[in-house]
């Protein structure tokens, strides 16, 4: 073996073995669960971690002087430097606000980033494969600022058509895109396109929902200015999600919501908005989940995100391959068809049958997928589609999972045929 | 896989592959009315064409699943031609089947399910949605937008 090349510890069936969850029956058969990228499942370390806060750590942060308010004080700060660490921000932890998820971090920038820095005729560039968490809040922008909304097409190809990128970058002031498409598993190649906003004097920021519990991010390397993910899409809890914003760009952005623990002080006559992140977390913050977030992003690096990123590509690759040879044509993958800038996120469009038949029928095997629009309306539209059924892969996801996915859509078709 | 064959019988399944009375009518005379389910994107549009207080014709288009689209097109068979009346007795008859047996055996009340099955005919074959609670709004949506419909006659 070559001097420094690392042996990979990896394995999914460890993963799984971790996930209680995973042991479920539903209707006769232990689940099949290939809902990552609505959901993950939480493996024990967090489950674990949130619980023995509660039973014996719980305080609220920032206020008292005793014993346990110091614990969830340094509980709740310590996990900003693990997500900064994790994403590999430059400026540590003071650059990592907590929100409630990935919609609330893309609404913070654009309500105050947004609001403070753009007006009439400043351009807004997004894709036409954005989820709404990264559409409405531009348009609700566009409402009370006046700025221009435009979306980077989508090829045939399902990927992003950059032919005239610099066209759609006149007038650029924010590049807000997503890392991967949460209906097709594109990756987007986010070190070009940072490199051409830039270039216009434009910023980027990065949906990172799909992207960051399934790869190696780096936000440094990418030179981006903006990520915004959930826990609950990354093994963590529901109820917590992340906005890093590069530390000169946080110190300008004027506060989000006002309350508590969001000031520096307050008068009859006004306030004083604190400085630092906690200027954007008013009142009390979800403590629990940042322990729960903590506990996720030191198991995710146990695991080591380029094996995960491996294994997931490679269970894609397989998946991909066999969907078209099992089927002959008659379920058609909504996304590119190599597994290359691709991650585990597979929309299905069987024949004949509508995607909550597929997911219902899915279901009795007890397979869990997920029907709908996926809040990406504009994309759905894009292709003619009003809805796919779709199998999203995590790291505790196996072959087998595949297994049972082909043969509830084989009894499906038989079903509608 | 009793429970799945309880929602997709066979006359659902029918109805799917050969939706009845589906097309559009002239309006005017005929009377428009959308029905839209914004979780799923699901969408009904039904033609109305009423005479007096006879519904003479009625005319669906759309696009769902199974259930949305067998829904609205037994509802259709189940309408067609009869009494402004009786629709509505229709409707209201279906509408509790779809609450459920919760809802019709309200305590001081003496309620003959099998009374109720016989009345709607075919449209009974959709009882099996109301085991998959998240299906309910599927097989309602036409008959949402009919209620609808005829109120805007009104």
């Amino acid at each position: 073996m070559a001097t420094g090349q690392r042996v990979s510890s990896f394995s999914a069936r460890r993963v799984r073995a971790d996930v209680p969850q995973l042991t479920r029956v539903v209707n006769g058969r232990t689940i099949t669960y290939l809902d990552t990228a609505s959901s993950s499942l939480q493996p024990r370390a967090v489950i674990e971690a949130m619980s023995r806060y509660y039973e014996l750590r719980h305080a609220n942060v920032h206020r008292g002087v005793y014993q346990t308010a110091n614990e969830a004080t340094e509980a709740y700060e310590g996990t900003r430097t693990s997500v900064a660490n994790f994403i590999h921000a430059p400026g540590g932890a003071s650059e990592i606000v907590f929100t409630k998820n990935t919609t609330e971090s893309m609404n913070l920038i654009a309500k105050s980033w947004g609001a403070a820095n753009l007006g009439p005729g400043d351009v807004v560039l997004l894709s036409e494969m954005e989820h709404h968490a990264n559409i409405v809040p531009w348009f609700q922008l566009r409402e009370t600022t006046g700025i221009e909304v435009r979306f980077i097409p989508v090829s045939d190809d399902f990927r992003l058509d950059l032919t005239n990128l610099d066209e759609l970058l006149e007038g650029v002031r924010l590049l807000s895109i997503t890392g991967m498409s949460n209906v097709l598993g594109t990756k987007n190649p986010l070190r070009q396109l940072a490199s051409a906003a830039h270039q216009v004097g434009a910023l980027i920021a990065v949906d990172g929902a799909q992207s960051v519990a399934h790869d190696t991010t780096d936000v440094s390397g990418l030179d981006l200015d903006f990520l915004a993910f959930s826990a609950h899409k990354m093994l963590g809890p529901t109820g917590i999600g992340v906005l890093w914003a590069r530390e000169e760009i946080l110190d300008a952005m004027p506060p989000f919501l006002g309350g508590g623990g969001m000031i520096a002080d307050v008068r009859t006559d006004g306030y004083t908005a604190a400085r630092g992140v906690t200027r954007f977390e008013a009142g009390t913050p979800p403590i629990a989940e940042a322990v729960g977030l903590n506990a996720a992003v030191r198991y995710l690096q146990g695991l080591g995100m380029v094996d995960v990123a491996a294994h997931e590509r490679d269970l894609t690759d397989d998946a991909l391959r066999r969907l078209e040879l099992t089927f002959d044509g008659r379920v058609r993958v909504i996304g590119p068809l190599d597994a290359v800038d691709r991650g585990g996120v597979i929309s299905l469009d069987v024949e004949g049958v509508h995607p909550h038949d597929v997911a219902q029928v899915l279901d009795q095997f007890g397979v869990c997928v997920r029907p709908g629009h996926h809040c990406a309306k504009p994309l759905m539209r894009r292709f003619g589609l009003a809805a796919t059924a779709r199998a999203s892969f995590g790291p505790y996801s196996l072959k087998k999972d595949t297994d049972v996915l082909l043969e509830a859509i084989e009894h499906t078709l038989k079903m509608f045929g | 896989m009793s429970n799945l064959e309880d929602l997709y019988r066979e006359i659902i399944l029918d109805h799917y592959r050969s939706p009845r009375n589906r097309g559009e009518l002239a309006t005017p005379p005929a009377h428009r009315v959308e029905g839209f389910n914004p979780l799923c994107g699901d969408d009904v549009v039904i033609y109305l064409d009423v005479r007096g207080d006879v519904l003479e014709d009625i005319k669906l288009t759309g696009h769902g699943c199974s259930i949305s689209q067998a829904s609205s097109s037994l509802m259709s068979a189940a309408v067609k031609g009869r009494s402004l009346a009786q629709v509505q007795s229709t409707i209201d008859t279906f509408k509790e089947l779809m609450a459920g047996p919760a809802s019709s055996q309200s305590p001081g009340e003496e309620h003959d399910d099998e009374l109720d099955l016989r009345t709607l005919g075919e449209l009974a074959a959709l009882q099996g949605v109301v085991k998959f609670p998240v299906r309910i709004k599927c097989a309602t949506l036409a008959w949402n937008a009919l209620r609808q419909g005829l109120e805007e006659l009104a």
